[in-house]
């Protein structure tokens, strides 16, 4: 009995001191965001929005996170598509060289991303990409295509390949048995691929600080030369903002997860 | 049964290899219109993936397919119009029943009246009226599966294919369900193949079977040919239980044939065109052989032999002796009577008695 509170003791002591570990950076970041100080210190003299003002109205700020925003999107959309359509095949399909695709797709989850960078930065180069609109749309997509594959993978691998078959003997198409009958089945796990690719982008700098050029650069590039120029609150309030807007997607995500998680599985 | 003009689903020498082996050796059978095939054989003899390739699920090896005269093997399976059963139902778990049951019609772009008529008479037939607003997951199994069978039969389809319907069900309404089945077979007349592991089953719901072993066709009958007539061991091993007694033939000619086995002598016709000194199975059925007291009067039946109890095993409806003649030990099954409810004991001299017609002679390979 008293070993056994012992170890609880211990366990929780674990769990708070990893938690604080973790979170109070976070919290300290947020709080500063709303200093009124023109430098960081902590604690705060006094409170103010004047560094979210700051982040609207300074154009390096606002240009490059509607740059972000405009890059976000369509990476979003690209990388669900071509993932949930490399999923469906590398899943459902029998064909040789599917171990070869699966690796070759998931490549950027396993090469160190600064080797990615680099390359992509010399491959652009070539092509007049660097600094481009759709430079980084397909280096994210390419960098978020491996999230998408192993969710709806995972996905699909619970459910039952009889409702496609049944689907088929009853007079439907392979089209319409994925628009039908697929897609709805693993419509929550699309959905969360697609948002974590959206976040995973939202937070991508290493490829971005290559492919970047003065012209067009993402809120990310942004805030590493901030950082590494003077430091003033700004930096705080757009952490902020990344942080709740990452939280916000995560907790939709794991909404739809638990919300459409009942169907799709097979019964009996 | 077999007519020419007559053949609805026609398989020609059909091949499926997976890796190294032969998994669909050679089958050919054909179907008649309305008729019920049941294709019966042990898990893995090939008999589901014949059932594939019919459906168009699986692309045969080699062979070919004829539905209604037509080849079919290079036709993908939504447009080969054969409903399918699914062991597990399959019904799309995101869809109402009624939805379920819509999907095949609007895939051939029925009007949505006539859709509604049908999708009220489909649930008609299967007695689940009122039930068309549910989710198949609201539904219990026996009542999914009579969606399933709903589903593959709203379309109105030449040919259905079961691929062990029954197999999720408890026993009870299994045979329920084979009863069925059967019936809305005989009131629709469309012609169905039905696998099976189940030999009772195979056995009640066919007009004939198909026996499958290590991926090809052993025998094709009717119930009846099958029990009493197995050509091959394995026939008469797998459907019903046997007594399978080994015998040489010790003389031949071309119309009758005898065989000496450890105990007794058996004549038959010589249809195999068996030769002197071949080795044979014979295969003699439990519940076709008389038992009666030594002291009595013998046992009806052509041929007779004296025999020992060493075992009775009480079923209820009936008893089952081990009986040893001989040499050879034989299995008998005695129904209960009113007359004599008292069976034999272990040790009891009695004398069995078999009708010879009643023996199917097995030749080796």
């Amino acid at each position: 009995m008293k070993q056994s509170s012992i170890w609880r003791a211990l366990r929780i002591g674990l769990c708070a001191v990893t938690i604080v570990f973790l979170v109070a950076p976070m919290l300290l970041v947020l709080t500063i965001s709303f200093s009124s100080a023109q430098f960081l210190t902590f604690p705060p003299p006094g409170w103010s929005l004047q560094w979210y003002r700051n982040v609207f109205n300074a154009p390096e700020w606002s240009d490059t996170l509607f740059n972000t925003i405009e890059v976000v999107i369509p990476t979003g959309v690209l990388a669900t598509v071509i993932g949930t359509a490399a999923a469906v095949g590398l899943v459902r399909g029998n064909f040789p060289g599917r171990a070869a695709i699966t690796g070759v797709l998931m490549a950027p989850l396993v090469v160190p991303i600064i080797v990615v960078g680099a390359a992509v930065y010399e491959l652009f180069g070539r092509l007049s990409l660097n600094g481009t609109w759709v430079g980084f749309v397909l280096a994210h997509t390419m960098i978020t295509v491996p999230y998408v594959v192993s969710i709806v993978s995972a996905s699909l691998s619970t459910v039952n390949d009889q409702y496609e078959k049944a689907a088929l003997t009853l007079g439907a198409p392979p089209w319409t048995v994925f628009r039908r009958i697929l897609f709805p089945l693993i419509a929550p796990a699309i959905l969360s691929g697609m948002l974590f690719a959206m976040v995973v982008s939202f937070d991508e700098l290493i490829v971005s600080l290559f492919i970047s050029t003065p012209t067009f650069k993402l809120i990310t590039v942004q805030m590493w030369s901030d950082v590494m120029g003077d430091v003033n609150p700004t930096i705080a309030a757009v952490g902020s903002l990344l942080f709740v807007f990452s939280l916000l997607v995560l907790g939709i995500e794991s909404m739809v997860r638990r919300g459409g998680g009942s169907g799709g599985h097979i019964q009996g | 049964m077999e007519q020419p003009g007559n053949k609805l689903l026609e398989l020609r020498d059909l091949c499926k290899v997976y890796g190294k082996t032969l998994s669909v050796d050679h089958v050919s059978v054909s179907l008649a219109k309305g008729e019920f095939m049941s294709f019966l054989g042990p898990s893995g003899s090939g008999k589901t993936t014949t059932l594939n390739m019919i459906a168009g699920l699986t692309e045969p090896t080699a062979g070919e397919i004829y539905l209604q005269s037509r080849a079919i093997r290079d036709l993908p399976p939504y447009k080969r119009d054969i409903g399918v059963v699914f062991q597990n139902y399959a019904l799309f778990p995101h869809m109402t029943i009624a939805a379920n049951l819509a999907f095949p019609l609007e895939m051939r772009r029925v009007s949505r009246s006539g859709i509604r008529t049908r999708v009220a008479r489909a649930l008609d037939m299967v007695e689940l009226s009122g039930m068309g607003e549910r989710l198949p997951g609201q539904l219990s199994g026996g009542q999914q599966q009579r969606v399933a069978l709903a589903r593959a039969m709203v379309f109105e389809p030449p040919l259905l294919l079961m691929d062990e319907p029954l197999g999720a069900l408890d026993k009870q309404l299994r045979e329920q369900m084979q009863m069925e089945i059967k019936h809305l077979h005989e009131r629709l007349g469309i012609s169905v193949v039905y696998v099976t592991h189940d030999q009772d089953e195979a056995l009640t719901m066919s007009d004939r079977i198909a026996v499958f072993n290590h991926g090809r066709i052993e025998q094709v009958g009717t119930p009846a040919e099958l029990y009493d007539k197995p050509t091959t061991l394995f026939v008469a091993g797998f459907v019903g239980e046997t007594n399978l007694i080994e015998g040489r033939v010790i003389s031949a000619d071309g119309t009758s044939c005898k065989i000496a086995t450890a105990a007794f002598e058996h004549i038959a016709g010589n249809g195999p065109g068996l030769k002197t000194g071949a080795q044979v199975t014979l295969a003699l059925r439990p519940e076709r052989i008389e038992i009666a007291p030594a002291s009595g009067a013998p046992p009806p039946g052509g041929r007779t032999l004296a025999a020992t109890v060493t075992e009775t095993i009480y079923f209820g409806r009936f008893l089952k002796y081990v009986v040893s003649a001989g040499g050879l030990t034989l299995t008998v099954v005695e129904q209960m009577r009113a007359s004599r409810l008292s069976g034999f004991g272990p040790s009891d001299q009695v004398v069995l008695g078999w009708d010879p017609e009643n023996v199917a002679v097995i030749g080796k390979g």
